[in-house]
């Protein structure tokens, strides 16, 4: 029998610990690294490099991590409320049907009001597909993690069939749409710095970023500052003491759901409307799934899910450049050390946790409190 | 160094000053004990009592803080209950351990297979399970599906896991619990005929008429304590109980004379079914009045938790009425919320499961329930500066220290905790307040302070409905005292013309049914 752990430093539980997960992430990434004969520390500087080392590099990173910050933050909304949403991936493709269908039948709308419409098409589109996850697990039962598992397949499914048989340019070989309106697109940094006398190198970079983080604070102050905030954190903290407080957990459940699936909508916004700009057949290409790893290090706080998913972005634009120099280092490589931040962050998560602790307590002398 | 040379008088399981905490919960003092060889030797004590965790020492659940255990004489340390089955402990649990999809073979040889081909211990299980059948009249289909068979033969086949591993000494922990009567009577002539096979049975329990029935010898634990250990044939059914529930010098709160108005709370004939459908409130009827307490007594896990749910809306009723203010309460009020518009306020009695968020800052934890009233911010959002003011004051006016509204709740102690939730229920002003185990786990200071506050709600004209499981605090604080016993009201009392002793035996249900 262990003794129960004591309570770490803030400091310590927000900082300390997810950095130590993730460089022993990078450790293990080293040795495998080092088994198939490359030099680690070259493929770290290549790595950095690649995508810190020129303004080109730092565009395509803030790209990735736009898509990060938005499922990072749909996993993490569900965290809150003690459910584990691994649908985002899923959810994030319906939602650009929605984003695709408003672009392609609403073109007449004037300006810049499509993309606004598209936005909430993608997030409404997201967040009907979660609803029925979220209203299984609260009236039924039916565990969500499962649930959303199997979701993820019926969307796939689902925009396959749409796409090759309904949506797909009549003659066009590619399961794809056509070209959306020029008002149904969120405009790229480079094309909006350009009148202003900046040149930055043409990246899929855009507008999304700034959504992103407003999405951040927004989820920010629903979840700490709003009752709302209150009854999903009491749920997810502790689903007895919410019924004592006339909190209805599967109310709860439903909105929290909902509000993710929107948030997963994010990821439309940003490659299918920023970049795209027409859909295509399995564009989340994975983006959902890594939003779990991102929550899962950024502790489910904004802030932390903001550092995290520029962490994942500089490892899949690092991770590009790493495998064009290196060809015996895959892009497969980068998903190792996915796997490995996953592995780290998540289910060893309290690997050191005690020696820290333990370390902590001894130099501190009286315990807080 | 032989000692025990007399079979007769063996001692086949000796424990000297074992001492057990668990945080602040001194959950075993110095328990010395000793159970002849061959004797069935019933524990008995309250629920909280220590009972389980001596016997999860006993069977190397928990490892004591101190003391020694000796096993026929020997002095062991038991670390696993690998290591407690080695030294021929085997323990029923009042839950049992069984795969219900796996035959009652399978259980038996499960963790004991005897290798990883199963024919060989497959065989070698049936003979021993055909065996014990022959010598104890034990006797169990080994092929038939363990979640087939009724409650009583399932308790049966633990029994024989015990046995087939070489077990002398068997420990049931609050074995009817699950029993219908005539199960339970099965029970006891099978502990009977293993005792005359020179086996050593502990038997715990809070029933004392299952005591007088079938034990040689009995201890009682109280408090953690073992207070005694008598003769069952030269004791009784009233010494046991007054030994149980002690005489302790009754705290003293300055209360004066109640004024009793008009009655606010009504029960009629309410009844409760819990999860499993099991009847735990069984058609209780009371009425509580403003300005006094009335004291729900009885040992725990008699109903009591289930009514004070029921009452605050949280648990649904399967039968009966509750009225407030001369008038039902309607359907639609069901609900915690409901209960706390009516003016119901309620102290839940486990404040780390239900009352309090213990993640949560001690300012979010103290609006629980009321968190959607407007003083914490008109709209969409907190006014966070109100929380923290609101909190504040509040821990100024029942002295939660440290003054911290920001702190974690859970870094707070069981007291400062209780007061967090005393001071949310309490400074709404309710007509009446649920109070379940107010000063469980909580310091002498803090109980004198949170006994002083109950009071005051019944001089200000409330109605207080207590209930608790320390005696001492049911005699202390009531004006009328309810006792139930397996979800039933079984009296109905003024403490001034009552004694513990009597309440002890309406609380173990004794002259209730002759059975």
């Amino acid at each position: 029998m262990s003794s129960p752990l004591k309570p770490l430093p803030v400091w310590a539980d927000v900082a300390l610990i997810p950095l130590l997960n993730v460089a022993a992430a990078f450790l293990i990434s080293g040795l495998v690294v080092l088994a198939i004969g490359e030099d680690p520390i070259e493929a770290v500087r290549l790595l950095i490099v690649g995508a810190l080392g020129d303004l080109e590099g730092i565009g395509f990173t803030l790209y990735y991590a736009t898509s990060f910050i938005f499922t990072g933050l749909a996993v993490a909304v569900c965290f809150h409320a003690g459910l584990f949403n691994i649908g985002v991936e899923g959810q994030a493709y319906v939602a650009g049907l929605g984003a695709a269908l408003a672009c392609l039948t609403l073109g007449f709308l004037p300006g810049y009001t499509l993309v606004v419409v598209a936005i909430l098409a993608a997030a409404v589109f997201g967040a009907a597909f979660a609803a029925i996850p979220g209203y299984l697990q609260a009236k039924r039962d039916s565990h969500i993690v499962i649930t959303t598992i199997m979701f993820n397949y019926i969307a796939s499914a689902l925009m396959g069939y749409l796409l090759v048989n309904v949506l797909r340019v009549p003659g066009q070989m590619n399961a794809e749409t056509r070209q959306f309106p020029p008002g149904g697109i969120v405009p790229q940094f480079h094309v909006l710095l350009k009148p202003l006398g900046i040149v930055w190198p043409d990246t899929p970079f855009n507008l999304s970023f700034l959504l992103a983080l407003v999405c951040a604070a927004g989820v920010w102050a629903l979840i700490w500052r709003t009752r709302l905030g209150f009854e999903i954190r009491t749920v997810g903290a502790n689903a007895s003491a919410a019924v004592y407080g006339g909190i209805s957990p599967a109310r709860v459940t439903i909105i929290t759901t909902l509000l993710s699936g929107a948030l997963s909508g994010g990821l439309a916004v940003n490659i299918i409307l920023g970049e795209e700009h027409r859909l295509i057949l399995e564009y989340t290409a994975g983006f959902g799934f890594v939003g779990i790893a991102v929550a899962l290090m950024g502790r489910a706080h904004p802030v932390g899910i903001i550092l995290a998913a520029i962490l994942f972005g500089m490892l899949y634009q690092g991770g590009a450049e790493l495998a064009f120099d290196k060809p015996k280092i895959s892009r497969d490589m980068i998903i190792v050390i996915q796997g490995l931040v996953v592995l780290f962050a998540g289910a060893l998560e309290h690997l050191f946790r005690r020696p820290v602790a333990t370390l902590l307590a001894r130099r501190t002398a009286h315990p807080p409190i | 160094m032989a000692k025990a040379a007399d079979s007769g008088a063996a001692i086949a399981i000796e424990l000297i000053g074992v001492d057990k905490s668990f945080g602040a919960v001194h959950a075993n003092k110095h328990v010395n004990l000793q159970v002849q060889r061959g004797v069935i030797h019933g524990i008995v004590g309250e629920n909280g009592a220590g009972k389980s965790t001596l016997m999860s020492i006993l069977y190397g659940f928990y490892e004591a803080d101190a003391g020694e255990i000796r096993i026929n004489g020997e002095p062991v340390r038991i670390r696993s209950s690998r290591e407690a089955i080695s030294h021929g402990i085997g323990m029923v649990h009042q839950h049992f351990m069984l795969v219900p999809p796996l035959s009652v073979l399978e259980n038996v040889m499960l963790g004991a297979e005897g290798g990883p081909l199963l024919a060989r211990g497959a065989a070698a299980t049936r003979r021993e399970l055909a065996r014990l059948a022959r010598e104890y009249a034990l006797e169990v289909d080994p092929d038939a599906i363990v979640g087939d068979l009724s409650v009583g033969l399932q308790q049966r086949v633990e029994i024989l896991k015990a046995l087939v591993r070489g077990a002398e000494i068997l420990v049931l922990d609050e074995p009817t619990a699950v029993l219908t009567p005539s199960e339970a009577d099965q029970l006891f002539d099978m502990l009977r005929v293993l005792k005359s096979q020179n086996k050593t049975i502990l038997f715990i329990t809070h029933k004392l008429r299952e005591i007088m029935s079938l034990t040689d010898r009995v201890s009682v634990m109280r408090r953690g304590e073992m207070v005694a250990t008598l003769e069952t044939a030269r004791t009784s059914p009233p010494e046991l109980a007054d030994a149980m529930v002690g005489r302790k010098v009754i705290l003293k709160v300055d209360k004066g004379e109640a004024h009793p108005g008009k009655v606010v709370l009504e029960a009629r004939g309410v009844t409760v079914r819990d999860d499993r459908g099991v009847v735990r409130v069984d058609n209780v009827s009371f009425s509580l009045r403003e300005g006094e307490i009335l004291g729900v007594a009885g040992v725990a896990g008699n109903g009591q938790s289930e009514l004070l749910e029921a009452l605050a809306g949280i648990r649904p009723l399967t039968a009966g009425e509750i009225w407030i203010d001369g008038a039902q309460r309607p359907a639609a009020l069901q609900n915690p919320q409901g209960m706390r518009k009516l003016g119901v306020g309620h102290v839940p009695e486990d404040r780390h499961r239900v009352g309090l968020v213990m993640p949560f800052e001690a300012c979010e934890s103290a609006m629980l329930g009321f968190h959607r009233d407007p003083v914490y911010g008109a709209g969409f959002f907190f006014d966070r500066s109100a929380i923290v003011a609101d909190e504040a004051a509040k821990m100024e006016a029942f002295d939660i220290r440290p003054r911290a509204p920001l702190l974690k709740t859970a870094n707070f102690s069981g007291g400062n905790q209780q007061k967090i939730v005393l001071a949310r229920e309490i400074e709404r002003n309710p007509k009446v307040i649920l109070v379940g185990q107010p000063t469980r786990g909580v310091d002498i200071g803090a109980i004198e302070f949170i006994h002083k506050r109950i009071v005051a709600m019944r001089d200000a004209g409330k109605a207080v409905l207590l209930v608790s499981v320390e005696l001492d605090e049911i005699f202390a604080l009531s004006d009328r005292i309810l006792v139930l016993c397996a979800g039933r009201v079984t009296g109905e009392r003024r403490p001034d013309e009552t004694d513990a002793q009597d309440l002890g035996l309406l609380m173990a249900g004794v002259g209730e049914r002759a059975a």
